[in-house]
């Protein structure tokens, strides 16, 4: 599974990459976080507002910070 | 950050306390200057003026719906609406720039096009409820309304010519599906939200109402007399308002937020204020920068100054909200109101790392183009305020 998290490196942006990080470990999904930064990545989503999560290229949530259930159910088969 | 840059920080301190003439008495005034500047705003613009203001924006950033703003960039929506939503949006989407670039760059190459991409991009740092009321407060409400309005009208005049000039490449652009912040649950009626907003804005508006001239009369002097007791029915009604209208986590969701805008934004305050003052001095008191240069660049209303304010501003990065204390000491040391406006309208909005991250959206070409448009309206605009407010 291919995790991404949207965020140019604002505040909340970091605080949903620590959210998605804890509850991936948590629950020992295998699933590679990763981070993009650059604005041009970020439009290419489409995604008019951050942070993002987007997970195996589908946009999950944007412009606000998931909760951890959600991420639990994001990261469910 | 990474080790080399934390040692070349730390060397810089070091070289900079081994060898800067502390007891020179130039160095002693600027230095109690900024002590000086950094306790006038303590007094007179953070209890009443800036904290109501972190509130407003935090009750923005939370109960406006991002979603009912946002759809109106979409590549198929009129026009007309996405200037004009663009022009004023700043003052609902962005404090701060980590906003806006994400935006700006997804209403470019998805969205609306150029144009109100371009307006949103101007927008945004320049009208945000921070910046004009703060403006308003210190620089006087003359320079806070001015501020206001051309920056709106920037925006849309900024919009229109980039989209003029580059109007060919815009087929360039894919298209394909947007994803915007979802809307939530709405409990109230649009009504109550902007009663909501309206008696914040007007606790602001009694709490900072600023003492009138001496020896005036009638209605001005009477509502100064009993500010504290409209405030306190205000203050009031807002918690009335809160009890009947909004749900405990509402509330936290609020507070949080007004608190996320203050750990942001006071501690770049602070250091704006301490280095304005350590440099410009409050008015009248002169400090490190002596006031004859600040008047040779940047007195009166020549054309010189007011583009030399423009440039200097276009380049110059201002954390959100320094550009105040900054032009505050600029001001006293001699510098004219036309170039302070044209610095305001060129300053927020450009910066030389900001224009970088422009740059690689929309290529130097068209950043070029749009710097350009905008040092020269600022120019502008800061010659005709300036043969106005002299």
């Amino acid at each position: 599974m291919d995790i991404k998290i949207l965020g140019p490196g604002c505040p909340k942006c970091q605080q949903t990459e620590k959210v998605v990080r804890g509850v991936v470990a948590e629950s020992g999904a295998d699933a590679q976080v990763e981070k993009v930064t650059d604005v041009m990545k970020i439009a290419s989503y489409g995604v008019f507002g951050t942070p993002a999560v987007v997970i195996d290229g589908e946009v999950k949530s944007v412009g606000k910070i998931p909760s951890a259930e959600e991420i639990k159910a994001w990261l469910e088969p | 950050m990474k080790e080399r840059t934390k040692l070349l920080l730390i060397a810089g301190i070091f070289l900079a306390a081994y060898y800067i003439p502390w007891s020179h008495p130039v160095i002693r005034q600027s230095g109690l200057e900024a002590f000086m500047m950094l306790q006038e705003y303590a007094r007179e613009h953070v209890l009443t003026c800036l904290i109501p203001a972190f509130f407003i924006a935090g009750a923005i950033a939370v109960f406006v719906s991002q979603a009912s703003v946002l759809k109106y960039f979409g590549a198929r929506s009129k026009k007309v609406l996405s200037y004009s939503v663009a022009s004023v949006s700043g003052s609902i989407l962005a404090v701060c720039s980590c906003t806006v670039l994400p935006l700006f760059a997804g209403i470019y190459t998805r969205g609306a096009g150029i144009g109100p991409a371009t307006a949103f991009l101007y927008s945004g740092p320049a009208i945000n409820v921070l910046a004009i009321t703060l403006t308003a407060k210190v620089l006087g409400w003359q320079m806070g309304l001015a501020r206001a309005v051309g920056a709106i009208f920037f925006a849309i005049v900024t919009g229109l010519l980039m989209a003029l000039i580059f109007r060919k490449d815009d087929a360039a652009r894919t298209s394909g599906q947007i994803y915007v912040p979802d809307a939530g649950d709405k409990q109230r009626s649009l009504l109550q939200d902007s009663l909501y907003l309206l008696t914040m804005v007007l606790i602001l508006v009694f709490a900072s109402f600023s003492r009138p001239a001496a020896g005036a009369t009638g209605f001005w002097p009477m509502i100064f007399a009993y500010k504290w007791y409209i405030t306190t029915a205000f203050l009031v009604i807002l918690a009335l308002m809160l009890k009947a209208w909004f749900t405990r986590d509402e509330c936290v969701n609020w507070v949080e937020s007004t608190w996320g805008f203050m750990k942001q934004i006071f501690p770049l305050l602070i250091g704006g204020v301490l280095v304005a003052g350590f440099m410009l001095g409050r008015p009248g008191h002169p400090a490190l920068i002596p006031e004859h240069y600040v008047q040779y660049l940047l007195g009166g209303n020549s054309l010189w100054a007011n583009l030399f304010a423009s440039v200097a501003g276009a380049l110059m990065y201002f954390a959100t909200l320094t550009e105040i204390p900054i032009l505050q000491g600029l001001i006293g040391s001699g510098m004219g109101k036309g170039p302070a406006l044209a610095l305001l309208l060129a300053g927020p909005a450009l910066s030389l790392p900001n224009m970088l991250v422009i740059g690689s959206v929309m290529g130097v070409k068209k950043t070029a183009t749009f710097c350009a448009i905008i040092v020269i309206m600022s120019t502008i605009a800061g010659l005709i305020y300036g043969s106005f407010a002299g």
